[in-house]
């Protein structure tokens, strides 16, 4: 089956570019504001607010399901700050508290539904895991209508929320409404977060909210950078995971696209220019060449100074006693016109020299001599 | 024993063995690694299953608990690269250990009796059908034993390496330049909530671990300033909870493992209100005697001030003291009767107040004269 041809592929695909899109994005505020986990926590906190969205009013419509989804999750945010805020207990144990304890009464809630006598409960479940397969034309429609709220609002307040993620000391200080813009930030986290239950699962939502954020983060250092590259993580992420799951048989389509997000954060982690690993070891491999090659160097230049002739040769023997291998620094050294080889001996060239005197060791042998 | 006995059995000895790892994963602010290991182990458990095709067998536990060691150590490795934040390598990890256990699941376990919502949910209802046979003889349910053995190994570490484990939680820096080999410890211990998350996915499910592991420690740091106290409340805390829960899921018919955390959090819920100093009512009721206290003191300052000067008469008035410190009268009314029952003032004339001995000390004590 190709992509082009099938219209559930397109579907799941669309969705799932979207929601990578919205989570991608908003998720770079989280990261920045060292809020990684609070994702966690929202999607397991949404788990019980599902269940009594369906209860209370019996549909299954996924509006009515995301709206409970949604008020579960900033009540489980609340529930954080407070406990933050009123007690010793640290950002880490109330994140912990929140997600495992709303996650169990979600599952209460579930067992209660399953015992109704009606079938009408069945696929509620697929909010634990999700089902990307499941999704319908409502709901890809539904998730790009409220991702796009959400991505609107970060972009109307851009300003703020740039403050409030890098300084929000200096934001208080000049008279934005913090707290109001706390709560608005917060608010469009919970919606991206809630409008991929259905496709990833409340178990693997928070990664698409850290992994594209995190990914973006290594490529550059300006904020609307970030977001776009973020954004654009998640929504690569999300086509790809969709096509890779509906080509092999058997492959969920929620954990494909974290795998995806994985790869890409692997990628860009050993990759990204400055920040790589990659760049970071080959810059300091080279480093360690320059400063072995220097040592050599002065190594030669002292050996020089202890013969009346200058240009005396010296065994490659000799100076491996203090450098093991320092045949490989000598070649270099030769290739930049500092050491001359005759036959198996090496002596400083006047450019060396030179060279070898900017270099630190130099001075306190030219007074030496 | 009846099957109901021996799910309360296990249920109370997994929260106990949560409990103890879980004081010292809240103290050392790492409660969301319980988090990530417990969902990490499904991929050690999934290749633990299709190595020995044995839902039971040990080996499984083994892979299990290497895979929530490395998870740990992943973190960490991520952390020291610095290009992301310690949280952020947190929700790197173990979504992605995760999604591989869900992928190899769903691609070739698909028939067998090993499913997602099995180690995420856990199922205690079952626990009793899976017994210890050793020769012929019945010695009861598996994760009976297995938590028992868990506890025990638990509360041993705990015992052993106690004083280590206080110093490295309270003062890692100390504890290095002391010579202890807090990275040593780290690992162990991290270990040790790996094992216990592994024994625990059966009963509770792993993400009920973090419910046990993280609230009852958490509710046990609002009563105590006192580790071996905190410990063991952490302890009765997590029992209560868990049984509790037990009978919550028998009178409703509702998954055991969700009204277990549901009652975690019930509890921690009430000692967050309710506890004696650093509970949300002490606190309120702490900031209202305060706003009391601190009144009836400026008032004493405020007589003191005008006392023995021409306008004393003017000023040391209760009629006075919503001019001058823009207090409502009812509430000013309310101060002076305070301070009046405290015996630092003396109405003379009616409305007139005159400080006394006791109230001009207390005075010159908040301002810090000292005679």
């Amino acid at each position: 089956m190709s992509f082009w041809t099938d219209y559930t592929l397109q579907i799941v695909a669309l969705g799932a570019a979207a929601l990578g899109l919205t989570s991608g994005a908003l998720g770079s505020f989280a990261v920045l504001r060292k809020q990684s986990l609070l994702g966690d926590a929202i999607s397991h906190a949404a788990l019980p607010g599902i269940a009594l969205a369906f209860l209370l009013t019996g549909s299954k419509a996924p509006l009515v399901l995301v709206l409970g989804a949604a008020v579960a999750g900033w009540i489980g945010t609340l529930v954080v700050m407070r406990i933050v805020n009123a007690t010793r207990n640290k950002e880490d144990s109330a994140l912990g508290i929140v997600l495992a304890v709303f996650f169990g009464f979600g599952l209460v809630l579930l067992t209660l539904i399953q015992k109704r006598p009606d079938a009408s409960q069945a696929g509620l479940d697929r909010f634990l895991f999700g089902q990307a397969a499941t999704l319908l034309q409502r709901d890809v429609i539904l998730i790009s209508v409220l991702g796009g709220i959400a991505l609107l609002v970060s972009a109307v307040f851009w300003k703020e929320f740039k403050l409030l993620a890098f300084d929000p000391e200096f934001a208080t200080s000049i008279g934005l409404p913090v707290r109001l813009l706390d709560v608005i930030l917060t608010s469009v986290l919970v919606l991206s977060i809630v409008i991929g239950l259905q496709t990833v699962g409340v178990v693997l939502m928070s990664a698409m909210v850290v992994a594209p954020a995190a990914a973006a983060r290594q490529w550059t250092d300006r904020l609307g950078r970030m977001v776009l590259l973020a954004g654009g993580f998640g929504a690569l992420a999300g086509v790809s995971g969709a096509v890779i799951s509906s080509a092999a048989q058997h492959v969920p389509t929620g954990p494909t696209i974290v795998l995806c997000l994985t790869a890409l954060v692997v990628v860009s982690m050993a990759f990204a220019p400055t920040r790589g690993l990659v760049w970071e070891g080959v810059r300091q491999a080279r480093n360690r060449r320059t400063l072995h090659m220097h040592s050599v160097l002065a190594d030669l230049q002292a050996l020089a100074l202890q013969h009346p002739e200058q240009e005396h040769g010296h065994a490659t023997a000799v100076l491996e006693i203090v450098h093991p291998g320092a045949l490989h620094e000598l070649k270099a050294l030769e290739q930049r016109g500092w050491a001359r080889r005759r036959g198996d001996d090496w002596a400083i060239t006047p450019a060396g020299r030179a060279e070898a005197a900017t270099h630190g060791r130099g001075p306190d042998y030219e007074e030496e001599r | 024993m009846v099957p109901e006995q021996e799910i309360q059995w296990i249920a109370a000895l997994t929260a106990a063995a949560c409990a103890l790892p879980g004081v010292f994963l809240v103290l050392r602010r790492m409660a969301l690694m319980s988090d990530a290991i417990s969902h990490a182990i499904l991929l050690g458990i999934v290749l633990g299953f299709f190595v020995t095709q044995n839902l039971a067998s040990p080996l499984l536990v083994v892979a299990a608990a290497a895979t929530g060691v490395l998870t740990v150590s992943l973190v960490e490795m991520i952390n020291r690269t610095r290009l992301v934040r310690e949280d952020a390598a947190i929700g790197l990890v173990f979504p992605a250990l995760f999604s591989i256990g869900v992928i190899l699941i769903a691609r070739f376990a698909g028939s067998v009796h090993l499913d997602v919502d099995a180690v995420l949910l856990g199922e205690l209802a079952f626990a009793p059908f899976n017994r210890w046979i050793v020769n012929g003889r019945d010695l009861g349910p598996r994760t009976l034993w297995l938590m028992g053995a868990l506890l025990l190994l638990n509360a041993g570490f705990v015992a052993a390496f106690y004083k280590e484990l206080k110093i490295t939680t309270f003062d890692a820096a100390l504890a290095g330049t002391l010579g202890f080999a807090p990275g040593l410890l780290h690992y162990a211990f991290m270990t040790l909530v790996s094992a216990t998350a592994v024994g625990a996915f059966d009963a509770v499910g792993s993400v009920l671990v973090v419910a046990l592991m993280i609230a009852p420690p958490a509710a046990a740091f609002l009563l105590t300033d006192r580790l071996p106290r905190m410990i063991g409340l952490s302890v009765a805390l997590g029992v209560v909870s868990a049984l509790a829960g037990y009978w919550t899921s028998y009178l409703f018919d509702v998954s055991i493992a969700g009204s277990m955390a549901t009652m975690t959090g019930a509890m921690f819920g009430i000692v967050f209100l309710l506890a004696p100093e650093r509970g949300l009512l002490a606190l309120e009721r702490r900031r209202r005697r305060q706003r009391w206290e601190f009144a009836q003191t400026m008032l004493a300052i405020h007589l003191m001030n005008h006392e023995d000067s021409a306008e004393a008469d003017r000023e040391n008035r209760e009629s006075h003291l919503h001019g001058h410190l823009r207090w409502k009268p009812e509430f000013a009314q309310r101060v002076v009767r305070r301070a009046e029952g405290s015996g630092w003032l003396s109405r003379t004339g009616g409305d007139t107040l005159r400080l006394t001995d006791r109230g001009r000390v207390a005075a010159c004590e908040a301002i810090g004269i000292t005679s």
